[in-house]
This record gives C-alpha cells, sequence and structure tokens, in this order.
C-alpha cells in the first residue's frame, strides 16, 4: 500500500491548484490568488473561530502561493496557533508552515519557542521530532537561546527514543553552527562520541555530521572518536553487503555512513596507535580491492555508491600522504578513472588528481598520465570536465614537461570557453615564467598568449615580462626582436602594441643596425598602431618616441614633427597634450647629456613575489596555488631576477599622478607618492628614529587606552583629556604612509616644565618587525599656561601589526612629576584604500579566501545606536568602501579595501550583519592575510 | 552541508524548495530561477556535478542535480559532501517519493507539497543527513500517516463521494518514474 494515498487531502486545496494551473496567462494566476489571499485573509480576520481542518486548508494555500513566488505576509498567527492543537495534522502543519517562512518577528518566535517547549516536554516522540526540526530549520539565535542546554540532555539521555536521538543530534549541530558560543561543552560531549557505537545505525548517520563538526572546532576533545571511527568503519567495510539490511544501498554495505566516516577521520592526522592505524589502512586497502572485483549489479547505482566510499578513501589517502604505496595505487586508480566512459567520474578523477600532484610521492605517478589529461582538455563536451583538466595539468607542470603543457594551453585557449579564458591566461603566464629554461621561449609563449587571447591578458601579465625583459640583458635583443616582429601583423592587439612600445622604447637599439629594422622603420611602425590605441597606449607611445630620440638622434626631426602636429599639441585629453608639449620642448632645449641622463634606460626593478601569482591566488582563493609552490616561485623568481609589483606604467603614467613641471620624473620611474613620507627637508636632523633609541620605556601608570577606541573610525578629535592636560589629534593617511598632528593643551594657567614626550612601539612591533616606521619631533620642553604646542609624527606602515604604539608624557606641574602613557589611535584599518567592487566580484573574491583562517567573525551585542546613516558613517570612517546592492539582504554591510604597507597590500572584505532586534551584530571579515582579520575583527567588534 | 534542495520542471516551475539558510522570498525566488538556467542548458551526458550560480555562493557550492523524465532535482551542496554520495541520497529520495506515491508524477508533488516536506524532513534536517535508510523513513512516514488517517477520517469520505475531482485526467504531463532505468 502507498503510504500516502493519492484521494485524501483537501478538496478546496485541491480547487485551488487546479484553478492555478488552468490559468492561461500570468495575470490570469495573479488574479486568482490574489482573490484567494483576499478570502484567507477575510475567514483569518473574520469573527467565526475556524476549525483545525479549514486553518490547516488556508495554510496549505498559502504555502502553495508562496511557492509560486508571492510573497506572504499574514497567517503567521494561525500557523502558530496550529502548533498547539493536540493533532497531529494540525500541529504537522504549523510546525511546515514555520520552517518555510522563517519569520524573525520576535513575538512569534517566543510563541513558537513556547509551543516548542512544550512538545519537547511531550514525551511524545512524533511531536518531539516536529518540534526538533522546527528549531534546526529556523536555527535562530532566540532558539538557540532558549534550547542549546536542553537538547544535549535529550541526546544522551538513556531513554530518548531513536528517531528523536537522531533529529536531537542534527538539531544541535545546527544550532552549534549559528550559535557556538551557546552551545556549552559538558559531560555531554564525551557520551556524543560513543554514538558512533550506537547499535541503530540512523544515529550513527545523524550524530557523525555532528562529531565531524564538533572535531573540526575542537580536535583535541574530539580525539577519542578517530578509534572509534576506525572500528566502525572496518566493521561495514568488511561485512557481507547482505549484513547491515537496510542500510545495504544497491549491495553497498551503508555507502553513506562510510564516506562520512572517512570524511572524519580527514579531520585528523593519521593515528598514532599502531593497531589503529593498521586497521585502517587495512580498510583503506580493501575499500581500494574491491574497486578492482567484478561489480556486484550492473545498475549504475550500485557503483555510484562503491565509487563514493572509493573517492572518500582516495582523499583520505591524500590527506595523509603519508604510505607511498597506498598514494600509488590511488594514483593508479584514478588514472582508469580518467579514461571511464562515465562522465561524473572522469570529473571527479580529474579533480581528486589535482591534490594528489602536489604531494612528492606520487607528483611522478600522477605526470604518466599527461597524455590522457590534455586528450581530455581537447575532447571532453562538458566544461566543467575541462576546467578540471586543465587545473589538473597547472598543477602537475614541473621543469620537465612545461613545454609540452604550456603548449597544449596554449593551443586550448584558443577555443576555450570565454569563462575561464583569463585564469587559463594567468596560469601559462606563470608557468612559462616559472619554468622558464631560457628567456626566449618565455618572451616567445608571452607575445603568443598576447596574440592569441589578448583581450584576457590583464595588465598584470604585460607588466611581468616587461619586469623580467628589463632584469635580464641577455634576452633583450632577443625580446626587442620578437616584438618587432609581432608588431608587423597587419591586426595586432592593443597590449601587444604596449608591450612593444616600451620594449622598442628601451632597447630598439639593440636591433637597428638590421637595415630592415632600422629606427624609422621602427618608428614608423609603431606610429602606424598610434591611431588605433586607447589614450593611455598612447601615452605610452609618446615616451616610447621621446626615448627614440634620445637612442637615435637621427629620429629627432621626423618625431618633433610628430609631437608638433596639432592632433598630439592640441589634443583634447590633458595627458596627451601635456606629454607632447613637454617632450617636444624637452627634446629641443636640454642637452644630448641632459638627454642622455633623463632618457636613461629603466634600472632593474626590485625582486618582489611575481605579481601574476597574487592575482591567481586572488582568483582563485589560495587553496589553488599549493605552499610548495609558493616557495617555489620565489626561489624561481630569484633566478629570474624578478621584477616588482612596479608596473612599468609607472613611470609611463607618472606625469599624470604627480602633474610634475619636468617630465624627466616621467621617464626615470620615479613614484610620484610619498608627498606625506618624505620628511621635510629642514627637519632632517630633528628627525629621531625612535627605534634607535631603544631604552626601555620608562616604567608609568597603566596605558591608558579610553581615547583609542574611539579612533578606529575617525582621524580627527580629543584624544585624551584630564584637569590639566588635553590632547587632541589630526591625522592623515595615504597609502602606507599617514602623519598624525598631536596637540598638546595646557588646561591650567601654570606652566608644564620639562614637557617630554616619547613614541614607543611595544612588544612584537618592537622586537619581531619594525610594522610602523615612526618619526617624531621633539617638543618644547616648556608649555605655557594655556598655550598649545604641536607635534608631528610621520609613520610608515611596514607590515600588518596589530599593537598600538604608546606616547608617553612627563612634565612637571607644580613640582609634581606627571607621568601619562597612552595608545596612539594607530590601528592598521588607516592604511585602507577603498575598492569599489561589483556584487559579482564581491562574491568571488569573498569565495575565494574561503580558508578558515583568513576568516574571522565575531557575534556581538550592539553597544550604540544601530541607525543605518550612524553605521554607514563609520564603516566609511573606516577606510573601506562601502559598497551597495551588493548583499541580496539589504539590511547587511558589505565593504571593500585593500590595507597598503610596505611590503605588501592586504585585500579585505568584510560584512556586517545586524540585527535590529536582537540587538545584536555579525561580523565577518575575510582578509588575504589571517591576522589582519583578526585584528580587524578585534577592532571593529567594539565599535558598534 | 547541503545548503538548499530545489525541485523545478523542464520549464522552471518549481515545485519543491528548501532552503536550509536563511535568504528573503526574493532572492530565494532568484536562485531558483539562476539554476535552473544553468542545470537546463545542460546537455544529458554530462556529469551532474557544476559550480553553484553566484547568488548561491559561486564555486564554493556545487549543484548535484538529476533529471527525471519531467523534473529536475538539484541539491546545492558544500565541499564537505561526496558528491556521488548525494547523488545516491537524491536517488533515494526519488525512490521513496515512488514508493509513498505509487509511481510519482509530477502532479503527485504538486497537490501534496506538504507530504513531500514530511518525506524530506525524514531524511535532511537543517541541511543534514538524517537517514539513508529507505525503509526506515517509509516507516515513519507510514506512521504519520496512520496518524493522520485517525485524525481526518471524516473529511477523507467526504472527498471520495465528491466525484468533480479526478486528479489524474486532469493534467496530461505524468512523469512515471522507472527507478531502474532513470536517467543518471
Amino acid at each position: 500500500m502507498p503510504a500516502v494515498s493519492k484521494g485524501d487531502g483537501m478538496r478546496g486545496l485541491a480547487v485551488f491548484i487546479s484553478d492555478i494551473r488552468n490559468c492561461k496567462s500570468k495575470e490570469a494566476e495573479i488574479k486568482r490568488i490574489n482573490k484567494e489571499l483576499a478570502n484567507i485573509r477575510s475567514k483569518f480576520k473574520g469573527d467565526k473561530a475556524l476549525d483545525g481542518y479549514s486553518k490547516k486548508k488556508y495554510v496549505c494555500k498559502l504555502l502553495f502561493i508562496f511557492l509560486l513566488g508571492h510573497d506572504i505576509d499574514f497567517g503567521h498567527m494561525e500557523a502558530v496557533n496550529l502548533l498547539s492543537s493536540n493533532k497531529y495534522t494540525e500541529k504537522q502543519i504549523g510546525y511546515l508552515f514555520i520552517s518555510v517562512l522563517v519569520n524573525s518577528n520576535s513575538e512569534l518566535i517566543r510563541l513558537i519557542n513556547n509551543a516548542i517547549k512544550n512538545d519537547l516536554s511531550s514525551r511524545n516522540p512524533t511531536f518531539m521530532c516536529l518540534a526538533l526540526h522546527c528549531i534546526a530549520n529556523v536555527g535562530s539565535r532566540e532558539m538557540a537561546e532558549a534550547f542549546a542546554s536542553e537538547i544535549p540532555r535529550i541526546l544522551v539521555a538513556g531513554d530518548t527514543m531513536d528517531s528523536v536521538k537522531q533529529s536531537a543530534a542534527l538539531c544541535l549541530l545546527r544550532l552549534y553552527k549559528t550559535s557556538p558560543d551557546l552551545v556549552l561543552m559538558g559531560e555531554w560531549t564525551s557520551r556524543v562520541v560513543h554514538l558512533l557505537n550506537d547499535q541503530h545505525m540512523g544515529v550513527v548517520t545523524a550524530a557523525i555530521s555532528l562529531i565531524t563538526c564538533l572535531s573540526q572546532k575542537n580536535p583535541d576533545e574530539f580525539k577519542t572518536c578517530v578509534s572509534l571511527a576506525v572500528s566502525r568503519l572496518s566493521r561495514i567495510v568488511s561485512s557481507a553487503s547482505t549484513d547491515l539490511q537496510d542500510y545495504t544501498y544497491y549491495f553497498v554495505p551503508a555507502p553513506w555512513l562510510s564516506c562520512k566516516l572517512l570524511r572524519l577521520l580527514q579531520c585528523y592526522p593519521p593515528p598514532e596507535d599502531g593497531a589503529v592505524k593498521g586497521r585502517l589502512v587495512e580498510c583503506l586497502e580493501t575499500i581500494l580491492n574491491k574497486a578492482q572485483e567484478p561489480p556486484k549489479s550492473k545498475k549504475v547505482q550500485h557503483s555510484n555508491a562503491k565509487n563514493a566510499i572509493l573517492f572518500e578513501a582516495i582523499s583520505l589517502i591524500i590527506h595523509y600522504d603519508s604510505e607511498p604505496n597506498l598514494l600509488v595505487r590511488a594514483c593508479n586508480q584514478l588514472g582508469q578513472f580518467l579514461q571511464h566512459r562515465e562522465t561524473n567520474l572522469r570529473y571527479l578523477a580529474l579533480e581528486s588528481m589535482c591534490t594528489l600532484a602536489s604531494s612528492e610521492f606520487s607528483h611522478e605517478a600522477v605526470k604518466t598520465h599527461i597524455e590522457t589529461v590534455i586528450n581530455a582538455l581537447k575532447t571532453e563536451r562538458d566544461v566543467s570536465v575541462r576546467q578540471r583538466a586543465a587545473d589538473l595539468l597547472y598543477a602537475m607542470c614541473d621543469r620537465s614537461n612545461a613545454k609540452q603543457i604550456v603548449a597544449e594551453m596554449l593551443s586550448y585557449l584558443e577555443t576555450a570557453d570565454y569563462s575561464i579564458r583569463e585564469e587559463m591566461v594567468l596560469k601559462v603566464a606563470i608557468l612559462a615564467e616559472k619554468y622558464a629554461v631560457d628567456y626566449s621561449w618565455y618572451v616567445d609563449t608571452i607575445l603568443n598568449l598576447i596574440r592569441i587571447a589578448g583581450d584576457y591578458v590583464s595588465e598584470e601579465v604585460w607588466y611581468r615580462v616587461i619586469q623580467i625583459v628589463i632584469n635580464r640583458d641577455d634576452v633583450q635583443g632577443y625580446a626587442a626582436k620578437t616584438v618587432f616582429e609581432a608588431l608587423q601583423a597587419p591586426a595586432c592587439h592593443e597590449n601587444m602594441v604596449k608591450v612593444g612600445g616600451y620594449i622598442l622604447g628601451e632597447f630598439g637599439n639593440l636591433i637597428a643596425g638590421d637595415p630592415r629594422s632600422s629606427p624609422l622603420v621602427q618608428f614608423n611602425l609603431l606610429h602606424s598602431k598610434f591611431h588605433l590605441c586607447s589614450v593611455p597606449t598612447r601615452a605610452l607611445l609618446l615616451s616610447a618616441y621621446i626615448k627614440f630620440i634620445n637612442l637615435f638622434p637621427e629620429t629627432k626631426a621626423t618625431i618633433q614633427e610628430v609631437l608638433r602636429c596639432d592632433s598630439q599639441i592640441r589634443n583634447s585629453d590633458v595627458e596627451l597634450q601635456q606629454r607632447a608639449v613637454e617632450y617636444l620642448k624637452l627634446s629641443s632645449i636640454a642637452s644630448t647629456d641632459v638627454l642622455a641622463t633623463v632618457l636613461e634606460e629603466m634600472p632593474p626593478f626590485p625582486e618582489r613575489e611575481s605579481s601574476i601569482l597574487a592575482k591567481l591566488k586572488k582568483k582563485k582563493g589560495p587553496g589553488a596555488v599549493s605552499v610548495t609552490e609558493l616557495e617555489d616561485s620565489k626561489r624561481e623568481g630569484g633566478e629570474l631576477n624578478g621584477g616588482g609589483d612596479r608596473g612599468p606604467d609607472t613611470a609611463a603614467m607618472a606625469a599624470s599622478n604627480a602633474s610634475t613641471p619636468s617630465p624627466s620624473a616621467d621617464l626615470l620611474g620615479i613614484r610620484s607618492a610619498a608627498p606625506v613620507g618624505a620628511a621635510p627637508a629642514s627637519a632632517g636632523s630633528l628627525l629621531v628614529d625612535v627605534f634607535s633609541e631603544a631604552g626601555p620605556i620608562a616604567p608609568s601608570a597603566a596605558v591608558n587606552d579610553d581615547g583609542f577606541l574611539r579612533f578606529v573610525c575617525k582621524n580627527n578629535g580629543v584624544l585624551f583629556e584630564n584637569q590639566l592636560l588635553q590632547i587632541g589629534i589630526k591625522s592623515e593617511y595615504r597609502q602606507n604612509l599617514g602623519r598624525m598632528y598631536l596637540f598638546y593643551g595646557n588646561k591650567t594657567s601654570v606652566q608644564f616644565a620639562s614637557f617630554t614626550t616619547t613614541v614607543s612601539c611595544p612588544g612584537e612591533l618592537q622586537s619581531h618587525i619594525l610594522s610602523m616606521h615612526l618619526c617624531t619631533k621633539p617638543v618644547e620642553p616648556l608649555v605655557e599656561g594655556g598655550a598649545q604646542i604641536q607635534q608631528v609624527l610621520n609613520i610608515e606602515c611596514l607590515t600588518d601589526f596589530s599593537d598600538a604604539p604608546l606616547l608617553n608624557i612627563k612634565f612637571r606641574y607644580g613640582g609634581a612629576l606627571q607621568n601619562l602613557t597612552l595608545k596612539l589611535p594607530v590601528t592598521i584599518n588607516k592604511f585602507f584604500q577603498p575598492t569599489e567592487m561589483t556584487s559579482s566580484d564581491f562574491f568571488q573574491r569573498w569565495k575565494q579566501l574561503s580558508q578558515p583562517q583568513q576568516e574571522a567573525q565575531k557575534i556581538f551585542k550592539a553597544n550604540h545606536s544601530m541607525d543605518t546613516e550612524v553605521l554607514k558613517a563609520k564603516l566609511l570612517g573606516l577606510g573601506t568602501a562601502l559598497l551597495d546592492n551588493v548583499d541580496p539582504n539589504p539590511e547587511n554591510y558589505v565593504c571593500a579595501g585593500v590595507i597598503q604597507t610596505k611590503g605588501q597590500q592586504v585585500g579585505c572584505l568584510l560584512r556586517l550583519e545586524p540585527n535590529a532586534q536582537a540587538q545584536m551584530y555579525r561580523l565577518t571579515l575575510r582578509c588575504s592575510k589571517d591576522s589582519v582579520s583578526r585584528r580587524l575583527c578585534e577592532l571593529l567588534a567594539e565599535q558598534f | 552541508m547541503i545548503k538548499a534542495i530545489l525541485i523545478f520542471n523542464n520549464h522552471g516551475k518549481p515545485r519543491l524548495s528548501k532552503f536550509y539558510e536563511h535568504y528573503n522570498e526574493d532572492t530565494e525566488q532568484q536562485i531558483i530561477r539562476e539554476t535552473f538556467h544553468l542545470v537546463s542548458k545542460r546537455d544529458e551526458n554530462v556529469c551532474n556535478f557544476l559550480e553553484g550560480g553566484m547568488l548561491i555562493g559561486g564555486s564554493d557550492y556545487k549543484l548535484i542535480y538529476r533529471h527525471y523524465a519531467t523534473l529536475y532535482f538539484v541539491f546545492c551542496v558544500d565541499s564537505s559532501e561526496s558528491e556521488l554520495g548525494i547523488l545516491d541520497l537524491i536517488q533515494v529520495f526519488v525512490e521513496t517519493l515512488d514508493k509513498c506515491f505509487e509511481n510519482v508524477c509530477e502532479l503527485d508533488l504538486i497537490f501534496h507539497v506538504d507530504k513531500v516536506h514530511n518525506i524530506l524532513a525524514e531524511m535532511v534536517m537543517g541541511g543534514m543527513v538524517l537517514e539513508t535508510n529507505m525503509n526506515e523513513i517509509i516507516t515513519q512516514v507510514d506512521a504519520q500517516n496512520k496518524m493522520e488517517k485517525s485524525e481526518v477520517m471524516c473529511f477523507v469520505t467526504f472527498i471520495n463521494q465528491c466525484p468533480c475531482l479526478d486528479i489524474c485526467s486532469m493534467q496530461g504531463h505524468c512523469f512515471a518514474f522507472h527507478t531502474a532505468s532513470a536517467s543518471r
């Protein structure tokens, strides 16, 4: 007999549904729905009390309307009333309504909680399960507050029914996920682990999800689960397919539970106990062996279930990364799957192999499959699978196969899906650089890249090739020759023109000997592209032209003529016009020596991490680039004498930023930044580097940091005030530099004598790294009554930091020595540069910063007004860009910014979710550096 | 964790939506549309996994789906779930529906949304799997059904006396499940 017989149910509901389905148009449907909504509303409001059946019917109709995508803004009260019914059907539909249409109305939540409380204590297992389901579905904080202590009791109580235990386990898991602070560990925790031994497989199935989550957060406390999980797994794996009866799925014993057990084990390192480890290895071997046995059924479900376990076993083997024998077997197994006729298996095999490729034991074994993978890249019909193949090629690439892989990826690029081209370009660029044995190959590859997929070549990629060419003199001639040839194509990408302009401007002389590429030919070739290019490229070309005048005096007249023509010297674009005018003047006034000095060849770029790698990491999240790879790239980067983050355009564009009076700055690549950081020359001798003093800080009264937190989101104000002294602050920050003005006001009518101030950096700041470089100018020792003196502090942020510098002030007031130490409000967020981005960019980056340590989250009570405008002002004061229309929930705030330190840039994303009812916030930060996430989270949690 | 379970037909009409994380109604509808758009344009013999749409969380989440006759069953899951395991779970869900409704068809899902929710609730709770044993699930559903029967007896007789509602003849697209040969 079917469990649900089709005839019963509610007639009114069926009629309504068929009415809707018979509607010929959307309008008719909406009309019918509105009619029904009005009807239900009037019934609910009507004087006549509705019986349970009618209530149920109307609530069902509302559910159906909701599913069609219409807002339901009433009926909640009726649903809540149904909860207190004694009839199962009514209660059940009430809970269903609440689970589907969660409402954060606190009035209602209290009523719902009451009903849940009653059901939980009812001792009726069906009602208890309904209540537990409701808690798990809604999972709100109020519910956690009400039930977080009750549910563990139900879970471990001896007399609880199995089905209730199952529900309780998952309900507790849900509460732990939403409000970890409310679920307190206790006596129940040890008993939860033993649920792995429970006789009822369903209980184990539910409990294992809970235990996995708890183990991830508190690995030590739940360590005992390892041996229990191994023995459970071993019992399942070695059981005959009929032993587990109902839990046998298409002849595979308990596949779901096996997968979950293997996942749980992945939370821990290999077991230390030899016996346990032996048993586990045995299990893994059995699983691998079973894969080779003939299938017990031809049905796809059978192989699916079997392979689900197999893939989890392989993941565990890769996670342990310590059993060479198993690793190689795993690799061979995946190799078989690479050619399997099931697309799903090919997809998963490629995905798993990617992680396998980073293990030293199996890297070579993975490499043997290169042909198959290349073939997959070429012939797979499914883009998801091709994407995985490209990822795997990237992962398995090393010096021995780089040329082949890069060539294959290049040829794939020509037909690649648009969605993955940019990433492919980055990967090709990185591999080409990392494994370049000779630089002519590298230059060829990148130029090919620009030729094939110019639109997807980001700035980082062409900056990088220029950096490398500038830094390596053995490749410069070849590069000049190759770009010259590439530019001869009738249509070439603008990025090619940029690279060509830059390289010929620097090294055109190296190929000028050949009459086919004489100076004039070079110039004419470049200039023939000029009119097709955008303004920034034209600006770059103008700079190349003036460099030509220096390299080849014979081109001077021609170039001057070009510069002089109206389309340049009167160009409507200010930047181009300025360049034309300035270059023209420079070329006609300056002597050859001056010209040669000003237009000297670019100095080598400082060596830094490849900016492309950084970009790929940003794109794919750090998971995509393994640690070994990073170390590799550093080493290789050294060989390459690789350039810095500074793109060559800084040279070309400097004029626009700084609008320097002399064009020399433009060409020498002097950065226009740092007007703040540059110390005033006159004060040079007075600059005191606080670190050189290094004297221990005079012991003083406890550090006063009252004012400190008030300045996180603002730059100006009163930092400290008592009866004697007022200290005001004004500060400004730009990039990684800052300047702070301190104003000391004497509030008395008496003179302060021996007034001294010292700025020091405590703890880590001092001993570990000089995170901030502070320059202070000493103040006058006497402060007259009522007078105010000023002090300037120059700050440079070298790396991220979490402590704050201390300001110690000592002075004599009427003979008594006053000693005061304040925390200076220099916080990491001051070095924020706001970043505007679209919703899709935001979420993409958010996802990329997905490692647990990159995220910091805090849930806290509101200390200040939750007014929208106040919040916005604070978030803007923080220094980030406040992004509108990004978060699907308009109540939430999201911000993005980049912290600029001298050594690196740290991208930060922030999300603040206010809950006005609860007067709580949830703050989540994701930054490319974990210490920054943590620090920002600490700082900000005090602000709202 | 399972973030959402969606069922819609070949035309994108939602037949069941269950979100285990809170979104507002508009976003939920957008997610359903986006997911339908992503899934429906795929060929029949490509793999059953793809990256989630932007709204549901992009590449952090996978959409794992099966297509049965007129209906798509889509589970949106994070990386902690086994892809093949979820495929099996979908199969268990469908087979359970088939047993409970006796040759389930799209209409059953339309007219008995509450029942479908109940069955699903016996399998998945708060985004985690509660039970995978089909017989156990059916036993639970049966028990509930008995309780219901005893409570609504009077209405059933009422319905049965009413001839105007012949559900089976009302709409054409019955999708008989042949669970054994269901398209992967």
